[in-house]
């Protein structure tokens, strides 16, 4: 399987994204810079966290306008899985390809540290790996982490599952629901606050991060190699 | 040429925890008349004259990139001045 690293000026997740794929999970995976025409050939986009442009006006704002976007929208429109962590979970809202708004964290802090999630959702294409309920530890690293969307969409998000992660205990930034990651309707977009990225290996403080990759390559093999 | 002040801020119904920290540091200096404050963005656009009127060319760059309307609200006030 192949994956697509997005790499926006001002990205800085997407080496330790990169890692993960490559050292953790053992699959193949190449960087994208972001004004490439074309994402034939992957069959996973990945967009890290990072501070793409600056954060400039909104955080994701511009980088929502960059050439690669409209290959991405294509992508996820196709079907492929499209995740995007941090400032790429902001990018996927500005997009829109994502449902809601990011607000400053209610503290107004930046916040880095590890997180318990609860995994709501395990039905979706990047969940299968965890236990319905399940939590886990993830670590986030934001300041503009609060999401919000208007009460109807939120009322949608829950109707068709689309909430995959909230945070357990502790909401650390004040999003509605306690929302920590959501996807599109179709199931193949997920945007989440928290880096699982950066938890691939207990060396690092925990793995509980590598299962959702997994669970991307096992979705992608049950649909894609033929069985022999 | 057209001189153009956007304003953009955070929506009614959307709480601007900016603005709130801000006003309870305002009550602690003894500014207790003031009970609301939400922060926002202003910004300047310079807009040469084109086929396109500059309501339709500011409304439209509010639209899609000036402001989220999922939490923004945007106003702008447009005044036509000389070319230096």
């Amino acid at each position: 399987m192949r994956f697509a690293v997005i790499v926006f000026p001002g990205s800085n997740c997407d080496v330790d994204m990169f890692h993960a794929i490559k050292d953790e999970l053992g699959e193949e995976v190449e960087y994208v810079w972001h004004d490439q025409d074309s994402l034939e050939g992957y069959d996973a986009i990945l967009l890290p966290g990072g501070f793409s442009y600056g954060d400039y006006l909104r955080c994701g704002a511009i980088a929502r306008f960059s050439n690669v976007m409209k290959e991405i929208v294509r992508a996820a429109e196709a079907g492929k899985p499209v995740l995007g962590v941090c400032n790429g979970f902001q990018i996927l809202l500005e997009a829109g390809l994502l449902p809601g708004a990011m607000r400053r964290n209610e503290s107004l802090k930046f916040i880095c540290k590890p997180v318990s999630l609860k995994v709501e959702n395990n039905q979706t294409l990047f969940s299968s790996g965890y236990a319905q309920n399940e939590v886990i530890t993830v670590p986030i690293a934001h300041g503009e982490g609060n999401y919000y969307c208007d009460e109807e969409t939120l009322q949608t998000l829950k109707m068709n599952n689309q909430i995959v992660f909230t945070y357990e205990g502790e909401n650390p930034n004040g999003s509605m629901a306690n929302i920590a990651g959501i996807t599109n309707e179709k199931g193949n977009v997920l945007g989440m606050m928290p880096h699982p990225e950066r938890a691939v290996d207990s060396l690092l403080g925990g793995a509980d991060g590598l299962k959702l990759f997994q669970s991307i390559v096992r979705s992608w093999r049950e649909s894609n190699v033929v069985k022999a | 040429m057209f001189k153009v002040k956007v304003y953009v801020t955070l929506r009614e119904s959307v709480l601007d925890p900016q603005g709130v920290a801000v006003k309870n540091s305002l009550h602690s200096l003894n500014f207790s008349e003031i009970e609301e404050v939400r922060i926002g963005k202003y910004m300047e656009l310079t807009v040469k004259k084109s086929d396109r009127p500059v309501e339709v060319v500011v409304k439209e760059a509010c639209e899609k990139l000036l402001a989220n309307t999922v939490i923004e609200d945007y106003r702008y006030e447009i005044e036509e001045c000389v070319a230096q």
